[in-house]
């Protein structure tokens, strides 16, 4: 990793140059919500005008640059050219068959700038590599976005309900090509790609001296501070085990709509579904990928009709499994990296802050010694 | 014009140079049969009940043929363009390189379109995915085979194993139970698996007919017709949910160890390779860790059956 300073209006040209030239997005205010905050959402920009710097969080996550809501995998051709076909086989010989149909799969991905994650965004990224890229089945459609996109990230002031401190996902080192922290008039620049370096060479930036450095730990520790919402995470990975029946599940399950809007605006739930479906001509057909919510009543049912998790608790329950426990193929690593969407974003009122206390209470409350655990200061 | 000095370069993905790229070999082989499936001619198809058929699928392409080696348990995604893909086990000997033999029950919208081709249609497969029943490891023992209904199906795959490897067993029992005598599957080999392999058979449906010899009763009566050696014994298991809660508790009263004891679980599942996340079970994958585990895993599985 290199560290550069750059003042705050090159930096703006430095951004304008890479916005003119490639497809970008970037944070713009598209509303404002019943309480008049603004509501931030991550759109195409034309110019560095049209970012706004100073955004606090936007309403979707950046994974649906990398995992779109609907993502055509592959196509079927039922009438394919003559020059497609398969040379015919000794089984075909014989019965007289001819070949049905063609499959055609692009990775294709325009390569793309994104300006302005937070680094919980990054490490959301990060906990995606892990799952999809280092796991078993690594997935080249999502390689194919990932490494066409340049991610420019910047931190910020934590908001008051955000808990990335307490998933330790408030810094980040890795998964950005270059990386921003704000010291005043100036930017100190991490820069943690080759392609980001060259860029930055056109532009004037200087070695970043001692005062840089110290503005930089002091800038850090203001955010550190600056978290008023935490989760005590100790040990909730077994907590978890341990309160599989516990009526807390069922307690919050009873709020819960079934909509699935915290796994859409989510930065790190990636599970699917997958659609086939003809075209109006009947000469194709596309398999389709689209994102999917455990909270959907249809999740696990399985065809006859059995629903393996047929109440709202155990759909929720399912949910915080896998975002605080993890499951294997992300070697049992907690996905949620608390950027607290999901408790915005619902409708009726859960947020993970209150359901994991609520879990944690009904654990300790067994204990004749209760200890005093920051989360509940 | 843009300005070059700050074009952002486009990176191809190659799909060879991908699966190449893995520092595993093992690997290798995963990620190149998972996107795209191998294209598979339907050459005869064998109506089992009103509700079960035979599917006899040979991989067109010979070199993809040779690729495709699978182990008795191990399922597959069988994709029907246009329609969508169902994971289904394989129920056909591992040893069989030419055809595979899947048996489909109509339950779905994938299966119901699966009902109306006709031989010389062409599917898709990928995989084969998941863990398999660890079938060196049983040899020397005496085996166990408990199937219920369509639980057939997936023991049909370790029990021609067995078969050809018959030496290598001890006494080897089949255990069957079904509703109605009329959705017992497999019957025109029940003589085969008896006579020539020396397989035990022993079958019992719910509701006996009146051309229906055999006995009429749960599945677990009998275990009363048969001795097991508990120290000498591995047990497969598989049938709906309700079965395996039975079966598995009597055999684990019964003194089976619980590492000996397997089970092959099912779950709705969209990708078979660990992304969809729609077959966990507590927090494991059916897919990847399963479709076969072993009784104690499933004891510590949450919500498994």
């Amino acid at each position: 990793m290199i560290y550069k300073v750059i003042s705050k209006k090159e930096f703006r040209a430095f951004v304008d140059a890479l916005v003119s030239n490639n497809r970008s997005y970037g944070p713009q205010q598209v509303e404002t919500d019943r309480n008049g905050n603004p509501v931030y959402q991550f759109k195409p920009v034309q110019s560095v005008d049209d970012i706004a710097f100073d955004y606090t969080a936007t309403a979707s996550s950046a994974k649906h640059f990398f995992l779109p809501f609907r993502e055509e995998l592959s196509r079927f051709s039922f009438e394919p050219a003559e020059s497609d076909r398969l040379p015919h086989t000794d089984l075909e010989l014989v019965h007289g068959m001819e070949n049905g149909w063609i499959q055609k799969i692009n990775y294709d991905a325009e390569p793309v700038v994104l300006i302005g994650l937070r680094p919980c965004d990054i490490s959301a990224l990060n906990i995606l590599d892990d799952v999809l890229l280092n796991g078993h089945f690594p997935s080249p459609y999502y390689l194919a976005k990932r490494k066409n996109t340049f991610v420019i990230g910047m931190d910020h002031l934590p908001l008051p309900d955000c808990f990335c401190k307490s998933m330790n996902h408030h810094t980040v080192t890795t998964g950005f090509n270059l990386f921003c922290s704000d010291i005043g008039d100036h930017y100190y620049l991490s820069i943690n790609s080759s392609k980001a370096f060259n860029f930055l060479k056109e532009f004037e930036s200087r070695d970043p001296n001692d005062d840089d450095n110290c503005l930089l730990v002091e800038r850090r520790k203001m955010i550190q501070n600056g978290f008023t919402t935490e989760i005590d995470v100790t040990a909730l990975p077994t907590i978890l085990d341990i309160e599989f029946d516990s009526p807390v599940w069922e307690k919050w399950g009873n709020k819960c709509l079934n909509c699935g809007t915290c796994a859409m605006v989510c930065p790190s739930c990636y599970c699917y579904s997958l659609t086939e479906s003809f075209d109006t001509s009947l000469k194709g057909a596309k398999r389709e990928k689209q994102l999917y919510s455990c909270n959907l009543v249809d999740f696990a049912v399985v065809a006859g009709g059995h629903n393996f998790r047929p109440k709202n608790g155990d759909r929720l329950k399912y949910r915080y499994y896998h975002q605080h426990r993890g499951f294997a193929e992300n070697g049992n690593q907690q996905i949620c990296v608390g950027c607290n969407r999901c408790g915005r974003a619902c409708l009726s009122g859960i947020n993970p802050k209150d359901v994991i206390n609520d879990l944690r209470m009904e654990k300790e409350s067994c204990l004749t010694c209760v200890s005093s655990s920051p989360g509940r200061r | 014009m843009p300005d070059l000095r700050f074009v952002i370069p486009r990176q191809e993905i190659n799909r060879e140079a991908f699966a190449s790229s893995s520092p595993d070999f093992n690997r290798r082989s995963e990620m190149m049969n998972t996107d795209r499936g191998f294209k598979c001619r339907v050459t005869n198809i064998i109506r089992l009940t009103e509700l079960e058929k035979l599917f006899q699928l040979r991989i067109v392409e010979p070199s993809e043929r040779a690729l495709f080696r699978f182990k008795p348990g191990q399922f597959l995604m069988l994709e029907l363009p246009g329609y969508g893909d169902v994971p289904i086990s394989i129920s056909s000997s591992s040893t069989n390189h030419e055809f595979l033999e899947l048996c489909i029950r109509k339950a779905g919208h994938v299966t119901s379109a699966l009902f109306n081709i006709e031989a010389g249609a062409s599917v898709a497969i990928r995989g084969p995915f998941g863990s398999s029943f660890p079938m060196d490891e049983m040899a020397g023992n005496h085996v166990l085979l408990v199937a219920g209904g369509l639980g057939i199906a997936p023991l049909r795959a370790p029990l021609f194993w067995i078969n050809e490897h018959r030496d290598r067993f001890l006494d080897v029992n089949l255990l069957y139970g079904a509703k109605e005598p009329s959705q017992l599957l497999f019957t025109w080999q029940f003589e085969e698996w008896e006579m020539i392999n020396h397989i035990g058979l022993h079958t019992i449906v719910e509701h006996g007919d009146a051309e229906w010899k055999g006995k009429n009763g749960m599945i677990t009566d009998l275990f009363n017709d048969i001795s097991i050696d508990v120290q000498k014994s591995y047990a497969i298991v598989c049938g709906p949910p309700i079965m395996f809660k039975f079966v598995c508790s009597y055999l684990d009263k019964l003194g089976i160890p619980m590492n000996r004891m397997f089970v092959s679980l099912e779950r709705r599942m969209h990708c078979g390779m660990g992304k969809c996340c729609r077959c966990m079970v507590g927090s494991t994958f059916t897919c990847i860790d399963g479709p076969v585990f072993d009784y104690w895993s499933v004891m510590n599985l949450k919500e498994a059956i």
